[in-house]
């Protein structure tokens, strides 16, 4: 900024530049505090719009709270469809202390959602959206949730930070996580999902509702617990269909389901009778994919892909982890030699369908 | 980008205009794009940066990995020059009167116990072999809030085997916690909750703010069905509750948390009331009754029975604090001294980590030594340790509260508040609030007061033998409790500095003078002899404010409050006395006349 030669324009320049770099900063400083300079003001006012639920439970594993999001000016409460909420009697606190009992609307079961209504007006709530944008991989965020009931009476709800790791269809953990859900969830990096968090609200920093905390889900495999969040999207529509009595809307972007069995790929086992019922082909259907790759009675399944089986449950939860595309490569044993077979991809479901 | 450096400005101002809208856009759509170690990576973010490792390097200095061979250790934190450094209680417990510290300095350090807190799970041990340890700066934890950025600094799963400790970075998630004792112990009230990780190990370790500065110390975390690791949601005890407490911890007390003697429920209008009081308790005597509805408590806004329990759990026994309820749309103002949780007895069992029947100990008894690591054999103590630790009942390590009350005879030596020569007897004059004039005389072994309704008079040796407490000589003047008895204890202190003052003087601990506007914790001396027991609040500078005064083994006081200091000659003494009994005022004395005379 040394300045040389002298234009007759130079000073004007200057003045710009200097306006210039004024502006740069003062806009940086702006856009950095949207970028989530200030946590607090956004935690504290997501907190107002998410309500503490008490209900049934209480036994072993089984809370009686958890958390909710008020989705009207009117008392609506968006939460997880759990038994803390099957109760005839469900507390609702606000975060400013104020209580109501709360009653059921109704439920969303293929989402795990369900609907409860408490009376007042005015109050402060998140507009759940249907064609909310799906967040990037990476976008920070804040969970706030009645996480293990610390917040008594007028305390405010816990509230964590975090980053989302994915976005994946809930079915795609392998591990086999027992959820009704199977659409779309955010994976988090830090763990929201814990006793009371169900029902809780994930927000950006920006403060923006973009997802609700599922249900504990804990892996019978690993034992490992998944923190995820239903997006807004998905939110939106199970409102909408508990608020319209419909109950049998499906999934948003649901992806189709690979529920192909072995028999639609024309192959028979031998009868499961064992705990550890050997995978043996019991017979092939003709013209089927098990035919075409020249599959055969008695030959025994060892593997589907690079993966070990040594049982029919084993192959059976195998081929559940593939999806609509996925190669069905399958390994035997027939006359004592391993032979490598290949069955093609798994079909669609509408395809597998119009075959039955 | 670089172009918000002034160097890179180009020439052309059409291309600034572009940049200028540029960059709050991209950092508004899409802040993951700044990773770091990439040149375009914005200033503010590569300063933020820089300022946290700037705070984490510093924090991690004061950061103590406490080690106790087989049983386990934890974490600590280093809260001055000379080694003072605050842990949990339940990390000590185990580890006993000597441990092993380690700084990330890479040497290991000698530690001693100096003070307990069991129910609130605090304690205060200190460093041995430097004179400068680096030490954490205590911040206020009533400002934390919601989404402040916070870190957990320790030694997790004892991981720090080379002396450096984990550092976790995370958000407050919640303040003013209250988290359930377990019995009467380890209950963690009025704290904050954090997603920084804390795991077994963190115990007693620092949780930082943004600047560095103390705001608690980690020691709990939520576990329940997921096994004993981080889940987010970990609990630190408040420095506020800290600073309560390091008064009495640091001057080697078996520390205890108080009571009301009442308890509160929310009413159907949702008010927080008196739902039960002990009639033996100093809230009762002092007017509290059932259905009051308590307002505030210790200067603090009461609006839940949670908040309650939160004020409550925060405070030391002992703590002489206001109350203010509202009867029959009326507020009032109360003093109260809190009682004990325990007694001394429980403590000391609590103490040793297991209970005794209740027969084994009668409340006075000196502890039967047992096979405690709190209360070992002095000569199974490395001898580095031996000479930094002195049994007492009551106490963790009496050793601490000797150089404590020394500190405090140096403040009050400097001060100069009285002549050391005992042969002057002092006389003050003046006029009553209330109207009409008075005259009083101190002199070592007696006193006199003349008042409008006649003349008392207190001698030691009618007191010694017990017999003007029938006569009722003792409480004179009538009516004040014992202020000619309270005044010559005072004149004691000031004239002989706490030394070889007649009865057993101990450092009891700070308190909050709440008469001054300011949050400044005074020091307070015990005197007891035979016939009384004093209470003196010594104030930074110190004067002596506040006496509160207890008659034998009574527990109603009589309280003298002293204002407006002036010089008069070389000595510094008040202008004003009020004086209180059981609450109730007594008189307030205005000095217009005071001299220290010879006899």
């Amino acid at each position: 900024m040394t300045l040389r030669t002298q234009h007759p324009t130079a000073m004007s320049s200057r003045i710009l530049q200097v306006g210039t770099v004024l502006a740069t900063t003062i806009l940086v400083l702006v856009s950095f505090r949207a970028m989530g300079g200030d946590v607090t003001a956004v935690s504290v006012d997501a907190a107002s719009r998410v309500v503490k639920l008490y209900g049934a439970g209480g036994i072993r594993g089984l809370e009686s709270y958890q958390t909710g999001i008020l989705v009207s000016p009117s008392g609506h409460i968006l939460t997880a469809l759990s038994t803390a909420i099957d109760s005839e009697v469900i507390d609702c606190v606000l975060d400013d202390g104020r209580r109501y009992t709360a009653s059921l609307v109704g439920a969303d079961l293929r989402r795990e959602l369900a609907v409860l209504k408490i009376d007042d007006t005015n109050l402060p709530f998140f507009k759940l959206s249907a064609d909310s944008p799906r967040q990037a991989v990476g976008t920070r965020v804040l969970a706030l949730s009645n996480l293990f009931g610390v917040a008594v009476g007028d305390e405010r709800v816990s509230i964590q930070q975090g980053v989302i790791a994915a976005h994946v269809p809930l079915r795609a953990r392998r591990g086999s996580h027992e959820a009704a859900y199977r659409g779309d969830v955010y994976i988090l990096d830090c763990t929201t999902n814990n006793p009371g968090s169900p029902g809780g609200c994930l927000v950006t920093w920006q403060g923006n509702c973009i997802g609700m905390l599922g249900k504990e889900l804990r892996s019978a495999e690993n034992a490992t617990w998944l923190s995820y969040a239903i997006p807004t999207n998905e939110l939106a529509l199970g409102l909408e269909a508990i608020l319209s009595g419909r109950n049998n809307e499906s999934l948003a972007g649901e992806r189709e389901a690979s529920e192909f069995d072995i028999q639609s790929l024309g192959l028979e086992l031998v009868p499961d009778l064992l705990n550890l019922t050997p995978p043996f082909v019991e017979a092939i259907v003709p013209n089927t994919q098990a035919a075409k790759a020249d599959l055969q009675a008695d030959d025994l399944i060892v593997a589907v892909g690079n993966c070990t089986v040594t049982s029919q449950r084993g192959l059976r939860q195998e081929l559940s982890y593939l999806i609509p595309g996925d190669p069905i490569q399958l390994n035997i044993i027939r006359n004592g030699r391993i032979i490598l077979v290949d069955l093609g991809v798994v079909p669609s479901l509408t395809e597998h369908r119009g075959k039955r | 980008m670089q172009a918000i450096h002034n160097r890179t400005v180009t020439k052309e101002t059409g291309r600034r205009v572009i940049i200028v809208i540029l960059i709050p856009l991209l950092a508004t759509a899409c802040p993951v794009v700044f990773s770091a170690g990439n040149n375009d990576t914005l200033p503010e973010v590569l300063s933020t940066q820089q300022e946290r490792i700037r705070v984490i390097e510093i924090a991690a200095k004061t950061s103590v990995s406490v080690f106790a061979g087989s049983s386990g250790g934890g974490s600590g934190v280093l809260i001055s020059p000379d080694g003072y450094a605050l842990t949990n209680f339940h990390v000590v417990q185990p580890a006993g009167i000597a441990m092993r510290c380690g700084l990330n300095d890479g040497k290991l350090y000698e530690a001693v116990l100096v003070g307990l807190d069991p129910t609130g799970d605090l304690a205060v041990i200190k460093l041995i072999g430097k004179d400068a340890f680096p030490y954490a700066p205590i911040g206020d934890s009533d400002i934390v809030s919601v989404g402040d950025a916070c870190y957990t600094i320790g030694n997790p799963f004892l991981l720090a085997t080379n002396l450096q400790p984990s550092v976790s970075a995370g958000i407050v998630s919640g303040v003013h916690r209250y988290q359930f004792p377990a019995g009467t112990l380890l209950e963690y009230a009025d704290c904050l909750q954090v997603d920084a990780a804390i795991n077994p190990g963190n115990s007693g370790g620092g949780l930082f703010n943004a600047r560095g500065e103390l705001i608690g110390i980690n020691g709990r975390a939520s576990f329940e069905k997921r096994g004993r690791i981080n889940v987010g949601a970990g609990y630190a005890i408040s420095s506020n509750q800290v600073q309560n407490f390091l008064g009495i911890l640091k001057s080697g007390h078996l520390a205890d948390h108080a009571t009301l003697g009442a308890t509160v429920a929310t009413s159907a209008d949702g008010r927080v009331v008196v739902s039960d009081i002990l009639e033996s308790s100093d809230t009762w005597r002092k007017g509290l009754r059932i259905d009051d509805e308590i307002i505030e408590l210790a200067g603090r806004s009461v609006r839940s029975v949670n908040a309650f329990k939160n004020i409550l759990g925060t405070l030391p026994a002992g703590w002489r604090i206001p109350v203010v309820f509202r009867r029959a749309g009326r507020p009032s103002e109360i003093f109260v001294e809190l009682a004990g949780v325990h007694t001394p007895a429980m403590l000391n069992e609590l103490m040793a980590g297991r209970r005794a029947p209740p027969s084994e100990n009668k409340p006075g008894d000196s502890p039967k030594p047992k096979p405690n690591p709190l209360a070992p054999n002095p000569k199974d103590l490395p001898e580095l340790i031996r000479k930094l630790y002195e049994p007492r009942f009551g106490y963790a390590n009496f050793h601490f509260n000797r150089i404590e009350l020394q500190r405090v005879r140096d403040v009050l030596q400097r001060r100069k508040s009285a002549s050391e020569k005992q042969e002057t007897s002092w006389r003050y004059q003046g006029q009553l609030a209330a109207g009409g004039s008075f005259e009083i005389e101190l002199d070592d072994q007696s006193a006199t007061i003349s008042l409008p309704t006649g003349i008392s008079r207190w001698e030691q040796a009618a007191a010694d033998a017990g017999l003007s407490a029938e006569a009722g000589f003792d409480s004179s003047p009538p009516g004040s409790g014992g202020m000619l008895a309270a005044l010559t204890m005072w004149r004691r202190l000031l004239i002989k500095g706490a030394q070889n003052i007649d009865g057993r003087i101990t450092y009891w601990g700070q308190q909050p003078l709440y008469s001054t506007s300011t949050n400044q914790l005074a020091d307070v001396l015990e005197l007891t002899t035979s016939s009384c027991r004093s209470r003196f609040f010594i104030d930074e500078f110190g004067n002596v404010s506040h006496v509160t005064f207890f008659l034998g083994s009574s527990s109603t006081s009589c309280d003298l409050h002293f204002t407006g200091l002036s010089k008069r000659g070389p000595y510094w003494q008040p202008t004003h006395l009020t004086v209180d009994y059981d609450g109730d005022r007594f008189a307030t004395f205005h000095f217009e006349k005071g001299e220290q005379k010879g006899r």
